[in-house]
């Protein structure tokens, strides 16, 4: 803490912060390395041969898993749970700057859904779509609608109970980092725009959205590798078919070769991907606002 | 008005998405089921089901010794995860000088959460597994005869994984706590002839309170409903209330899961009243 001692607490706390890192990243860096495993290779070292075998292996399927269908359809709900996080943070982020009845509760909702159990969450939607189910069937029956009822399976879906399950994750991150942008926003240039006469919407999209587009960026981070990842709300609430972490989480029992390193290595890569676009859109949008500026 | 309007979208997904669900599940908790159907009733027969047998034997029953043992990893975990990421926190917030490489180390530490879970937990097994690198070396040392089992799904691998996945939602509140403190604090401690323990014992920690709470209500709630991890890492050998939850759901017991759920709702709120009785998250931010 004093300016020039740099005595043997630092030295031990370094020590201590290096070993954490190691100790985050090893065991990731251990299975990228074997997942290059040569084709007579196992689950563990020693690496016999380097080689793509095991990705080749992935791309064919694993077991009855169509692993390129759910990650099709993990990369197009992400992208959705993407897009809705960051306009309905937006929005409610703004929101939360006026005078809000009833902004306390809702606050408090949307933290009691980041806390919440998820079990308890993915329960509850479940519960929620399959007596949706019931009310539906039974509403078919008495309306004699029997060609529709026969071919009615069932509400739950991608895009409706995990969607929403999706949603309760990433929207309290989202909301709350909204929060902390605007706690830092100074509402003078917004104030220069109005007595400038620009509207509402001319003063958020010209003045409002360039200057907190750089955070807004990272929501949309949040949005979609939050849900890339999400097993845990999502696994009481998919209806016929899975995401890629879902899938994933069954293969772990199943699969007894690398080409489950393989397909760790792949969605990591997707994960990282991603934070190293938002982070260098976020940047990039920062400078040109700081060149804009001067 | 306008800002009525702004906050409908996402009101409106936390009604159909959170409060209606959380609504269910107390209703149904109260119904009845048979193999088909759900069965509209008023009956606490699930709650009696879920302690059956809980106070009139000397044996403890099964949903006691679930939660006992869910909660000896609550308290495990969330003990380690404090002291670690109490420490990375403290290193990167008063030890580093440069604010840019304090928010590298601090996004260094922040990355692995963006990436999958299931990959975080599976990574252990190359390691600790029976063939794994851990009994290689303690094999190949002569320090063990045969491969040591108890390393991989066991109690110790999931409170291993815990700490490897959620040590950061300890790291990000305490870090942002420990930012905020008045650096001239920590001077006029100095001055004042304090020594760096002292300093860090009763000026640092009493001022980072707000994220250790905050961090500690994370970690605990996490671990108290868990069924991955528990589930991944212990083989699936080992219960955790989580986990009966799940299970009761893909059998479609709806009504006992309900139960359950509601019963681990009222826990877990408890525990996070308790400590939310020392802070304002909002202010925070």
């Amino acid at each position: 803490m004093a300016r020039n001692d740099r005595g043997l607490a630092f030295w031990l706390l370094a020590l201590f912060f290096a070993g954490f890192v190691l100790f985050l990243y090893g065991p990731m860096l251990v299975i990228v390395v074997l997942s290059f495993q040569g084709p007579d290779g196992g689950l563990t070292f020693p690496l016999r041969g380097m080689s793509l075998h095991w990705f080749y292996k992935l791309a064919q399927g694993l077991g009855v898993v169509d692993i390129g269908a759910a990650l099709k359809r993990s990369m197009l709900l992400g992208l959705v749970v993407m897009g809705f996080t960051v306009v309905l943070s937006v929005l409610a982020g703004l929101a939360f700057r006026k005078k809000l009845a009833g902004g306390n509760a809702l606050f408090f909702i949307v933290v009691a859904s980041l806390i919440m159990p998820s079990i308890i969450v993915s329960l509850g939607i479940g519960l929620e779509f399959r007596l949706l189910d019931t009310g539906i069937k039974r509403a078919l029956e008495s309306l004699g609608m029997d060609g529709v009822l026969e071919g009615y399976g069932t509400s739950l879906g991608l895009f409706t109970s995990a969607l929403g399950a999706h949603l309760t994750w990433t929207l309290p991150f989202g909301l709350l980092i909204m929060f902390a942008i605007f706690n830092r926003f100074n509402p003078a240039y917004e104030e220069a725009a109005r007595d400038l006469g620009a509207t509402p919407w001319q003063g958020f999209r010209h003045v409002v959205l360039p200057l907190i587009a750089p955070s807004v960026v990272g929501v949309g981070m949040f949005g979609f590798t939050l849900s890339w990842d999400e097993i845990a709300r999502t696994s009481q609430a998919i209806g016929d078919v899975n995401t890629l972490p879902l899938e994933l989480q069954g293969l772990t029992t199943t699969v007894t070769t690398p080409s489950i390193y393989a397909l760790g290595t792949v969605t990591t890569l997707v994960s990282l991907l991603v934070v190293v676009v938002a982070l260098g859109l976020g940047r990039w949008l920062n400078q040109r606002q700081k060149r804009g500026r001067a | 008005m306008a800002a009525w309007w702004q906050a409908l979208p996402l009101t409106a997904v936390f009604v159909l998405f959170f409060i209606v669900p959380l609504a269910l599940i107390l209703m149904v908790s109260f119904w009845d089921f048979n193999e088909y159907e759900l069965l509209p009733d008023f009956t606490a027969k699930h709650y009696l089901a879920v302690f059956e047998g809980c106070f009139n034997t000397d044996a403890m029953c099964v949903t006691f010794k679930t939660y006992l043992s869910t909660i000896k990893f609550s308290v495990l975990v969330w003990l380690i995860t404090l002291i670690v990421g109490f420490t990375v926190s403290y290193f990167v917030a008063f030890h580093v000088r440069s604010p840019g490489i304090q928010t590298v180390l601090f996004v260094l530490c922040t990355i692995p959460f963006w990436t999958s879970n299931v990959i975080r937990m599976i990574s252990w097994v190359p390691l600790l597994g029976r063939n794994g690198l851990a009994n290689q070396t303690l094999v190949g040392a002569g320090l063990v005869d045969a491969p040591v089992e108890w390393l991989l799904f066991s109690d110790f691998s999931v409170v291993l994984a815990f700490v490897h996945l959620y040590t950061m939602f300890m790291i990000v509140p305490i870090f942002n706590s420990m930012m905020r403190i008045d650096r001239s604090l920590i001077e006029a401690a100095s001055d004042s002839g304090a020594s760096a323990w002292q300093t860090l014992w009763n000026v640092i920690v009493p001022l980072s309170r707000t994220g250790i709470i905050i961090g500690s209500i994370f970690v605990i709630t996490i671990v108290m409903g868990d069924f991955v991890t528990i589930g991944v890492m212990g083989g699936q050998q080992i219960a955790s209330i989580g986990k009966v939850i799940q299970v009761q759901t893909s059998y479609l017991q709806f009504p006992l899961a309900a139960a359950n759920a509601v019963i681990l709702l009222g826990i877990v709120l408890m525990i996070i009243w308790a400590l939310t009785r020392l802070v304002d998250i909002r202010k925070e931010l």
